[in-house]
């Protein structure tokens, strides 16, 4: 209901709105998206040598946007664990809060002080860092981005969790997989302006079009404005106006959280399936009692090894961050650097009764 | 002291006064019916308009979905109704619901037997909203700005304590969250429990000497002070209602939708001022009822669940809940008017009539 009050906002501003998820929420939007839009590459300086070794005893600094959060602390475990395997240092700094822009730009230059070889930094605010960031860069440092980008001229490398591309139509080829590529299906999401949200459901529309899915039909996209009640009553309400109604996706933590435990306790339970993104944590009980199959998001620890990877790889001087640069992240495999600077992870984990117990965040 | 024995002075000699009283309080009471029956009648109208276009939207499950829907705000507005009657107003049941959320959930999950989670829920949201009396009451200081900063405090508070945790399905037991969306039949049990609270007060609004202290407290303080109406201890009492409310309806947000985090109830009071308002609860206090105030808060909600089984896009949602209240507001201010002029012509005819 009547939700967007200066009293809201004021309360954000005080940065209080300490959620877990606003940071993996937030970072698909800064991700995906700010990663296909224009604004030139930065300049690369220097020239790439893959063949250099490895160098040891680099130091990395990962500054994620808020420490002590249950997605960020999963992300730079794996980026500690893939430094001490390559024989580097590393360590975490951070605000307390997600919102506290100030704080991560003075961590930024207190790393710069210190001369750290390489940065880590998921940002808190696409333009906000880019000063410090730069100057990061003119002392040598190697910059990289995971999980939420900033502007592409401040850093060397973004490391993105998944595409655009990847998420939309992985969530709607997992629920055909589900329903046999037949009956009516309906999308919940966030709000109807979120720009990552939007560019989700473009793909899924798309994915749609293919033969396979003749016989699936979206039928309708909700928006519960990532507000639980919100989320609630419009799951009710595709329910009651598409009685035929076979599944539902929602690409939005807080939605599909909704969604589901709407569906566990109501007559529609194990007859509407429903996949979308959602949290290991969040989705547990939903799917050990049936009433989610399976569901998806990328798996943060990956991330966070792979940042770590990227800016060892930077500071060895085997990358620049150019365009169609390669380097090997240990036991991932390779990975070629993409249009502005852009690595990502790979198709997002697809978490079920199988293997959910292995995650915690 | 001196008060109530002069105005029962000046009520010994003519018997009329106390008269004219009664049926202006019948007529008050008629009116406020009235305003409930309007409410009412919109709800139903708009019920049985949404089943002829959609037939499953009243289904056995569609009548449990809104019952549940409204019971975690028919409680919070049922608190604020009693707070805003007596003339304040308390912003902070938000933060309230939200904090006294996670406490249960907190305590759930360590094994906690649940009737004892509710019960610190409750006796945190009492205790939160006695500092809110407290202040209000014995500190004289506006409750809209005494709200304010503790909707802030609380909500702050709230994160540092909860921080990144949450509280979600998993660490719940099964049958606190069966709890959350069973009933009987088409009732769930969530809103009996809001029934029972809403007989409650509002019984004890109507019938005890306190509850009516409210109203008199509401429509102006300082005479019903003179009456010898406790002000400081009505409101510091209506406050703790309230909290304790706030505190009840955050163990049962827990249970309907099994999550809770530093964000939870964000916002919450808005919504629930905006029910109570069109519930016909008066802001400037004194008149309305808490059957109103729940009425408005179950005609907002049903809203919510209306436009989606339509298929209205739900971007309406809040341009029709703002017209809806300023609607609510311009009735009001309209029937208050007429009744003031009633009230004034009564009172020329009663004295024309003892003149001569």
């Amino acid at each position: 209901m009547s939700r967007t009050s200066g009293a809201v906002a004021a309360l954000a501003a005080t940065g209080l709105l300490a959620l877990s998820l606003s940071a993996c929420g937030g970072a698909t939007k800064s991700s995906t998206d700010k990663a296909a839009s224009s604004a030139p590459a930065a300049v690369q300086s220097g020239s790439a040598n893959p063949n250099a070794a490895t160098k040891k005893g680099l130091a990395v600094a990962f500054l994620p946007k808020q420490v002590n959060n249950p997605y960020f602390n999963i992300s730079d475990a794996g980026g500690n664990t893939a430094l001490s395997a390559l024989g580097e240092s590393y360590k975490e700094v951070g605000t307390t809060s997600a919102t506290d822009t100030a704080g991560q730009v003075s961590y930024v230059n207190t790393l710069t002080q210190q001369h750290v070889s390489a940065i880590a930094v998921s940002a808190q605010d696409p333009g906000a860092l880019c000063t410090a960031l730069k100057q990061a860069m003119s002392a040598g440092i190697k910059v990289v981005t995971y999980d939420s980008d900033t502007d592409p001229g401040c850093r060397q490398v973004f490391v993105s969790q998944a595409s655009a591309e990847d998420l939309g139509r992985s969530e709607v080829d997992l629920l055909g997989k589900e329903l046999n590529y037949t009956g009516q299906i309906a999308v919940l999401s966030a709000a109807q302006t979120a720009t990552n949200q939007n560019a989700w459901i473009g793909y899924m529309q798309d994915e749609l079009k293919k033969p396979q899915f003749a016989n699936m039909k979206l039928v309708k996209i909700a928006y519960g404005n990532d507000d639980p009640q919100m989320s609630f009553q419009q799951t009710q309400g595709l329910l009651q106006q598409y009685p035929d109604l076979k599944g539902i996706i929602s690409p939005t933590t807080v939605g599909i959280k909704a969604a589901a435990q709407y569906l566990d306790g109501s007559q529609y339970k194990g007859k509407v399936l429903l996949t979308g993104l959602g949290t290991p944590n969040d989705m547990r009980s939903y799917v050990q009692d049936g009433t989610v199959k399976a569901f998806e998001l990328w798996d943060p620890g990956k991330l966070g090894q792979l940042a770590a990877y990227t800016a060892v790889a930077l500071a060895s001087g085997q990358i620049t961050g150019a365009q169609g640069q390669a380097f090997t992240a240990g036991s991932m495999g390779s990975f070629t650097i993409g249009a502005q600077g852009v690595v990502t992870l790979g198709a997002p984990t697809v978490f079920d009764s199988s293997n959910i117990s292995q995650y915690n965040f | 002291m001196t008060a109530p024995t002069t105005a029962a002075a000046g009520q010994q000699p003519q018997p009329q006064p106390p008269l004219a009283a009664g049926s202006a309080r019948g007529l008050l009471d008629r009116v406020l019916r009235m305003r409930e029956l309007a409410i009412l009648v919109v709800l139903a109208v708009m019920l049985v308009a949404t089943q002829i276009d959609n037939t499953s939207f009243l289904s056995e499950q569609g009548i449990k979905d809104l019952l549940l829907n409204a019971t975690i705000l028919v409680l919070v507005a049922v608190g604020e109704a009693v707070v805003v009657i007596t003339g304040n107003v308390d912003l902070s049941v938000g933060s309230v619901l939200g904090v006294t959320a996670f406490a249960a959930g907190d305590l759930l999950k360590h094994g906690g037997n649940p009737v004892l989670s509710v019960a610190l829920a409750v006796v945190l949201g009492a205790a939160l909203g006695a500092f809110n009396g407290v202040l209000v009451g014995v500190g004289q200081v506006p409750s809209l700005v005494v709200t304010l900063g503790t909707l802030y405090i609380i909500r702050a508070l709230d994160s540092i304590w909860v921080g990144s945790r949450e509280i979600t399905a998993s660490l719940l037991p099964s049958g606190y969250k069966t709890f959350g969306h069973d009933g009987v039949s088409a009732v769930p049990y969530l809103a009996l429990v809001a029934a029972v609270v809403l007989i409650a007060v509002g019984y004890f609004l109507r019938d005890y000497r306190s509850g009516r202290e409210c109203y008199a407290l509401g429509s102006h303080a300082q005479a019903a002070a003179l009456a010898g109406v406790p002000v400081r201890r009505r409101v510091l009492a209506a406050f703790v209602l309230c909290g304790a409310l706030a505190g009840l309806a955050g163990a049962l947000y827990l249970a309907r939708f099994s999550y809770a985090d530093a964000g939870t109830g964000n916002g919450y009071e808005l919504t629930v001022v905006s029910a109570v308002v069109v519930g016909g609860v008066g802001f400037t206090g004194g008149s309305g009822s808490v059957h109103g105030a729940a009425l408005g808060a179950l005609l907002l909600t049903s809203i919510n669940s209306v436009l989606p089984a339509i298929g209205v896009s739900s971007v309406w949602v809040e341009a029709i809940d703002g017209i809806l209240l300023l609607l609510a507001i311009s009735v009001d201010r309209v029937m208050a008017l007429r009744i003031a002029g009633l009230l004034r012509s009564r009172a020329r005819q009663a004295r024309t009539g003892t003149n001569g």
